[in-house]
């Protein structure tokens, strides 16, 4: 990555919009302008797409994430003005990972496969069968572009290592063994309730002031248990903060939006034939989702550029207005509209005051987002976290692990049928929201300490430590055994961990000005408030075009029919 | 398919569906032409397969099929690969019919008929079945026709199961996946190989299976209905049981010549008027059996030969099984104190309809006294007129209700076998009781209700034998007027049961029963000792029930009820005197269990609705109109097709030409004309009162 290539032009000059990263948002919003007849130039600094929404392989992952994680580099030497009419802004990257912890217990075996790895840079994450994202796939034509496979379960963990499924459907409920039949017809009854709500019957109505009040107290009021109000929480309506503790929770659900929540799960499972979960996830990971944008958008005429950094941003002299960017290569290219991704923020030379409508605008760049935290995780294993199942999601509601736990941690598990590890491995994806890095990294090793047995001799020793390769997976591995130091006391056997990654990630949210910046990857487990602010940048920069209309549908191929190949 | 809206068609659905009829008809025109005509040609052959793919439904062409493969096996040319051929080719045929319909009775009866040619392979179906039961998991032919090919692979019951538990686990509102789990149980009970099989350790997991659908969903009736069954097979006990007797163990019987007897040491219960020189023995069972006769029942006594006696049996239809059976003892017409012996199911023979053996052979002894007649000529002259009104009827005396009533208790066979066996059964249905009341305090719920009513009823007979009352009876006959109250569809139902539990009751303590019985007397009388009637008037009742406690009634008042039934009123042989009035019977066959009752004399049958209906729907419910006994001799009986009136009255006359009535109440009821009333004069001539007339 270090040598850059030599930069071809760029032709033509002038577009209606550039977008610079190739992240979802981005590729989204170059997507519906291409689709909207406008003339777009993608670019991304980096040799892949996705950018914070990529997967990249194991050995990539490590540098990506410590190249955003530097300070800003302080703006060089005052950008000395052209001698035209335009000021030079610099470019400048800003912070968005820290407290990166790479461990890596077998280096051998993932260093020779590193390309057999698609790790998502901001997991968990999945698709609800009946959410957004996969209603725009659909109406886009973009699912053409990718296949999908079912996530097969949901469980609930707690601090002793067991997973208990979610009865989140009527034959779940049947099935389930850890309820009590009364907490099974208590449970019943509540989705019965939701359901004909839903249904708009007449006699089971969930009144106006239950569903204005905090969902936590509708759950109290039907009678639900501690253990099926947790299910419900945090397994089916995936809150992230303790309900039950307004002191700390940012998020208090109200019964409408839970009730909106079990809708759309509920509408989920069961939508596609062969997803025997509510959830959907990519084969090849979900950075195959922001690429699938891009080639939609390109499909339509949007011009990409790949591994083209950007350096300033071309502002009118006289007016402070965004007029265009200066490339890496040092050609100018002018747009009406500039996208930016969020690593990218512009800085003031110092000392130097910014023409004067511009200083108004600018405070929107400098501001310190105020969202907190998101602690990630990304362990990998050789044997699943539980047998005869390979993805599934686990959720740690607050409280579950620790007691000053106050947000849930959801961990996604996902094998090697899903094309982003070795045959045989086994790659989890944890996350929790959190105020700073210490306290993000607890969250995350809380899980990993309850599922995972962690070798004590890491990397730095010289000593590795390898499973037996009992399963004849397909990884040649020297086997350098080591008697396994770890706690044994622990009956049954947790999965042995070979590789992690943990970071903090920065929660900055997409904004809107004169120059529209998009927003990281949130801390949900799906895309639906990504797209819905995505939707929102869009119609401010192109307030009269449609959001991929309809009728933009017409590819050949795409008949509409999303359900996932298994 | 479940679950889809029926659509109204569309023009264009219509004109579709009358093109398509007009093809049919014009292949089904072509189509008759060969089967007449007996063509099996390939071309024929082919034209009835594609008038299948249209219409499964066509019996003609799949039985036309069937004649082709026999022709074409037949033939001299044939071979082994030939023969496979053809019937691939059928299977095909099936396969495709199947598509367009697959619960075409008549697809899947050809492909069995095929498969029992037994040249094709059985291996296929399973497949083709997982695709039919993939598509509707429902469909009970699929589920049927998965049976017959699982018993023709000889596949294991428990691979079965497994499958069914799948299918359950998938989705538990499958009526068939239950049904085919309680099917194959059923047949592993039966050949009990191994421990696993018993009932008792079976059971018990199976209601904790069946908790899991009930109280996930409670609305949903497939789970009740295997909770049926369970509680079935909980209760059931295989082999049948003798219930009571008449007589009872050590009890004595005084038989008297006329109404009048001596010798006060005797009680009014035990006392029999027998004008034809016999007694009845009843036999009361708890499930219907049959094999009953003087080799699996011996009697032994000093007067009579075993083998003369002849047990009947006593039921409603003419199968040779029934919960009742009655042989008739002769006694000398002279003085006698005799003990006699009955010995049930010493040798093996008596069978219950479900198939398991009597296996508990039981005996009971009783005295018998014979007091000869004494008729004077002033008793015979002065008709005897029994008028049940309320003024003749005294409570019974509290003199000696010890000694008189012992013949209650006596009634019943106390059977030790089944107690240690049956703790399990205890054990689950207590278990039973308290989960269902638990599911009532969650939901209001008819079935859970009902269940729970059914379950409390079922522990109660079963502890009766230990506790001697019934513990819970008030509970549940609340249950029952709630659930009449709750579900008026189902109203009858319930009342029906009701009254049963409402008899049980009444029935289950000497105090209780004591309450009911009462002493006749007669003004005009000149009895010595006045005869014990049992009133159970005014009770509401819409069924009989609980014959088994009252075997030795002689007289009994039933009037001001709602009883549209007497079915089970054939046990009490020992009746003479029966007061229907003021009920609610509709038809003349209402009466039949009365036929099979020797001793009645005085019958009450006044102000029902006898006649209000033309047509007598009972006889819709008869399994088969063959199987009822009314009306099957009409052709062989010369007096009837010689009378017109009697013809037109055929039903009054195979009701009434086997009563040995002498008293007759029927005013109050539309069939009861003049007319009729001359009929039955007819019919019976020994009747000496009719609506309080004395007659010529």
């Amino acid at each position: 990555m270090d040598d850059i290539p030599p930069y071809p032009p760029i032709d033509p000059t002038t577009f209606d919009l550039i977008v610079i990263g190739t992240g979802l948002p981005e590729s989204i919003i170059a997507a519906a302008s291409s689709t909207a007849s406008k003339s777009v130039l993608h670019l991304d600094p980096n040799p892949f797409y996705g950018s914070h929404f990529s997967s990249l392989p194991l050995a990539d992952l490590p540098s990506f994430l410590s190249s955003h994680s530097t300070s800003p580099s302080p703006p060089r030497s005052p950008s000395s003005d052209d001698p035209n009419e335009f000021s030079l802004l610099e470019f400048a990257t800003r912070p968005l990972y820290s407290s990166i912890d790479i461990s890596t217990f077998s280096p051998n075996l993932l260093d020779q496969h590193s390309r057999k790895f698609n790790l998502d840079v901001a997991g968990p994450r999945v698709f609800f069968c009946a959410d957004k994202s996969i209603e725009l796939l659909l109406r886009t034509g973009t699912n053409q572009y990718m296949e999908f496979k079912s996530v097969d379960a949901t469980f609930v963990g707690d601090n002793k290592g067991n997973l208990w499924s979610v009865p989140d459907s009527r034959a779940a409920i049947f099935k389930d063994k850890s309820l009590g039949l009364v907490e099974k017809n208590k449970l019943m009854r509540f989705f019965k309730l939701v359901q004909g709500h839903l249904a708009g019957e007449q006699d089971i109505k969930i009144s106006e002031e239950d569903l204005q009040s905090p969902f936590v107290d509708f759950l109290n009021k039907m009678g639900l248990p501690p253990k099926i109000k947790s299910f419900i929480l945090y397994a089916i309506a995936m809150a992230d903060y303790d309900q039950e503790d307004t002191g700390v929770c940012r998020d208090l659900l109200k019964t409408k939006d839970g009730i909106d929540q079990l809708a759309l799960y509920n509408a989920s499972i069961g939508r596609f034939q062969n997803a025997s979960g509510a959830f959907l996830y990519p084969i090849y990971g979900q950075g195959e989702l922001s690429q699938a944008f891009c080639r939609r958008a390109a499909v339509k005429g949007c011009l990409y550029v790949l591994r083209m950094p950007v350096t300033a941003l071309l502002v009118d002299k006289d007016t402070g207005c965004y007029k265009g960017v200066r490339l890496a290569s040092g050609q100018d290219i002018f747009s009406q509209k500039l996208i930016l991704d969020p690593t990218f923020k512009v800085t003031l030379p110092s000392g130097s005051s910014p023409p004067l409508p511009l200083k108004e605008k600018l405070p929107f760049f400098s501001l310190k987002d105020d969202k907190g935290k998101i602690a990630r995780g990304i362990c990998i294993t050789k044997t699943s976290l539980k047998p005869d199942i390979s993805n599934f999601l686990v959720v740690y509601p607050p409280r579950s692990l620790f007691p000053e736990q106050v947000t849930s941690i959801r961990l996604l598990q996902i094998a090697s049928n899903l094309a982003v590890c070795l045959p045989g491995m086994f790659v989890l994806y944890i996350s929790a929201l959190c105020n700073d890095d210490d306290q993000g990294k607890k969250l995350i090793h809380a899980v990993m300490n309850t599922l995972l047995t962690v070798p004590l001799d890491s990397e730095s020793n010289a000593a590795v430590q390898s499973e037996t390769a009992e399963n004849g997976s397909a990884v040649q591995d020297e086997t350098s055994e080591s008697s396994s130091g770890g706690p044994s006391d622990s009956g049954e056997e947790k999965p042995t961990l070979l590789w992690s990654a943990l970071y903090s990630q920065e929660l900055t949210l997409g904004q809107v000005d004169f120059i529209c910046s998009t927003p990281m990857p949130d801390g949900k487990l799906n895309y639906n408030d990504l797209i819905d602010t995505t939707f929102k940048i869009f119609q401010e920069i192109y307030p009269g075009e449609e959001f991929f209309p309809e009728t933009s549908l017409e590819n050949p191929e795409g008949d509409g029919d999303a359900s996932p190949e298994t | 398919m479940h679950g889809r809206p029926r659509k109204a068609p569309k023009p264009e659905d219509e004109a579709a569906s009358s093109a398509k009829a007009q093809k049919l008809r014009a292949l089904q025109t072509q189509f008759f032409t060969f089967h007449h005509n007996k063509i099996y040609t390939k071309e024929a052959v082919e034209l009835s397969a594609k008038l299948l793919e249209i219409n499964p439904e066509s019996y003609t062409a799949w039985n036309y099929r069937k004649l082709a493969v026999e022709h074409y096996l037949n033939l001299p040319d044939c071979n082994p690969d030939s023969i496979k051929s053809v019937l691939d080719d059928e299977l095909r045929v099936v396969e495709n019919a199947l598509r367009q319909n697959f619960k075409s009775y008549g697809a899947w009866h050809h492909r069995k008929w095929v498969l029992s040619k037994g040249h094709s392979s059985i291996d296929n179906e399973l497949r083709l079945l997982d695709k039919f039961q993939k598509a509707d998991s429902r469909n009970f032919h699929a589920w049927n026709y998965r049976r017959y090919v699982a018993e023709s692979m000889k596949r294991s019951e428990q691979d079965e199961l497994k499958y069914a538990e799948d299918m359950i686990y998938t989705n538990f509102s499958n009526y068939s996946a239950w049904h085919n789990r309680s099917v194959l149980l059923s047949a592993l009970f039966e050949k009990k190989a191994g421990g696993f099989l018993l009932k008792e350790k079976v059971l018990p997991e199976e209601y904790e299976f069946i908790h899991q659908a009930i109280f996930t969903d409670p609305d949903d009736q497939s789970g009740w209905f295997y909770h049926l069954w369970l509680l079935d097979q909980t209760v059931t006990t295989d082999s049948p049981l003798l219930a009571s007797s008449w007589p009872g163990h050590g009890s004595d019987v005084l038989l008297v010549g006329d109404r009048c007897y001596n010798g006060s040491a005797f009680s009014p219960f035990s006392a029999l008027h027998s004008d034809s020189g016999s007694f009845p023995i009843v036999l009361y069972f708890n499930q219907p059996v049959g094999g009953v006769n003087s080799s699996t029942v011996t009697v032994e006594c000093g007067f009579n030969k075993n083998e003369d006696l002849f047990w009947k049996p006593l039921s409603a239809s003419n199968s040779q099984t029934a919960r009742v059976w009655v042989a008739h003892l002769k006694v000398p017409s002279s003085d006698l104190h005799s003990t006699v012996e009955v010995s049930v199911g010493h040798s093996k023979g008596i069978i219950s309809t479900r198939g398991f053996v009597y296996s508990h052979p039981s005996m009971f002894s009783f005295k018998v006294h014979v007091q000869p007649m004494e008729r004077d000529s002033s008793q015979v002259s002065v008709a005897e007129n029994i008028s049940l009104r309320e003024e003749n009827f005294k409570v019974y005396g509290t003199q000696s209700e010890e000694s008189i009533i012992d013949s209650f208790d006596q009634l019943i066979i106390k059977n030790g076998h089944e107690t240690t066996a049956s703790n399990w059964r205890f054990e689950a249905l207590a278990k039973e009781i308290e989960c269902f009341r638990e599911l009532l305090s969650l939901v209001d719920c008819k079935i859970g209700k009902l269940t729970l009513a059914r379950l409390l009823k079922a522990y109660d007979a079963m502890s009766y034998p230990f506790a001697n009352k019934l513990v819970h009876s008030e509970e549940v006959l609340e249950l029952y007027s709630d659930l009449m109250k709750l579900d008026p569809t189902h109203y009858q139902f319930y009342k029906d049961e009701h009254s049963i539990v409402l008899l049980q009751k009444v029935t289950s303590s000497k105090e209780s029963l004591l309450q009911h019985c009462f002493q006749y007397k007669d003004s005009a009388s000149s009895a010595i000792c006045d005869p014990i009637c049992l009133r159970l008037n005014n009770l509401s009742l819409s069924r009989m029930g609980a014959f088994e406690k009252l075997l030795w009634v002689q007289m009994l008042d039933l009037s001001h009820n709602e009883l549209q039934s007497i079915e089970g009123l054939e046990a009490m042989q020992l009746l003479s005197c029966l007061s229907l009035r003021n009920n609610k019977l509709r038809s003349l066959t209402a009466l039949e269990p009365l036929r099979k009752l020797k001793s009645l004399r005085i019958l009450d049958i006044s102000y029902n609705q006898i006649g209000d209906q033309s047509i007598d729907t009972t006889r819709y419910v008869c399994s088969s109109p063959l199987s009822h006994s009314v009306g099957s001799e009409l052709n062989r009986d010369e007096t009837v097709t010689s009378d017109v009136a009697l013809i037109n009255n055929w039903e009054a006359f195979f009701i009434f030409k086997d009563f040995n009535l002498n008293q007759l109440d029927i005013v109050g009821n539309t069939i009861a004309d003049e007319k009729f009333k001359s009929v039955l004069v007819k019919i019976m001539p020994k009747l000496k009162q009719l609506d309080g007339k004395l007659l010529d």
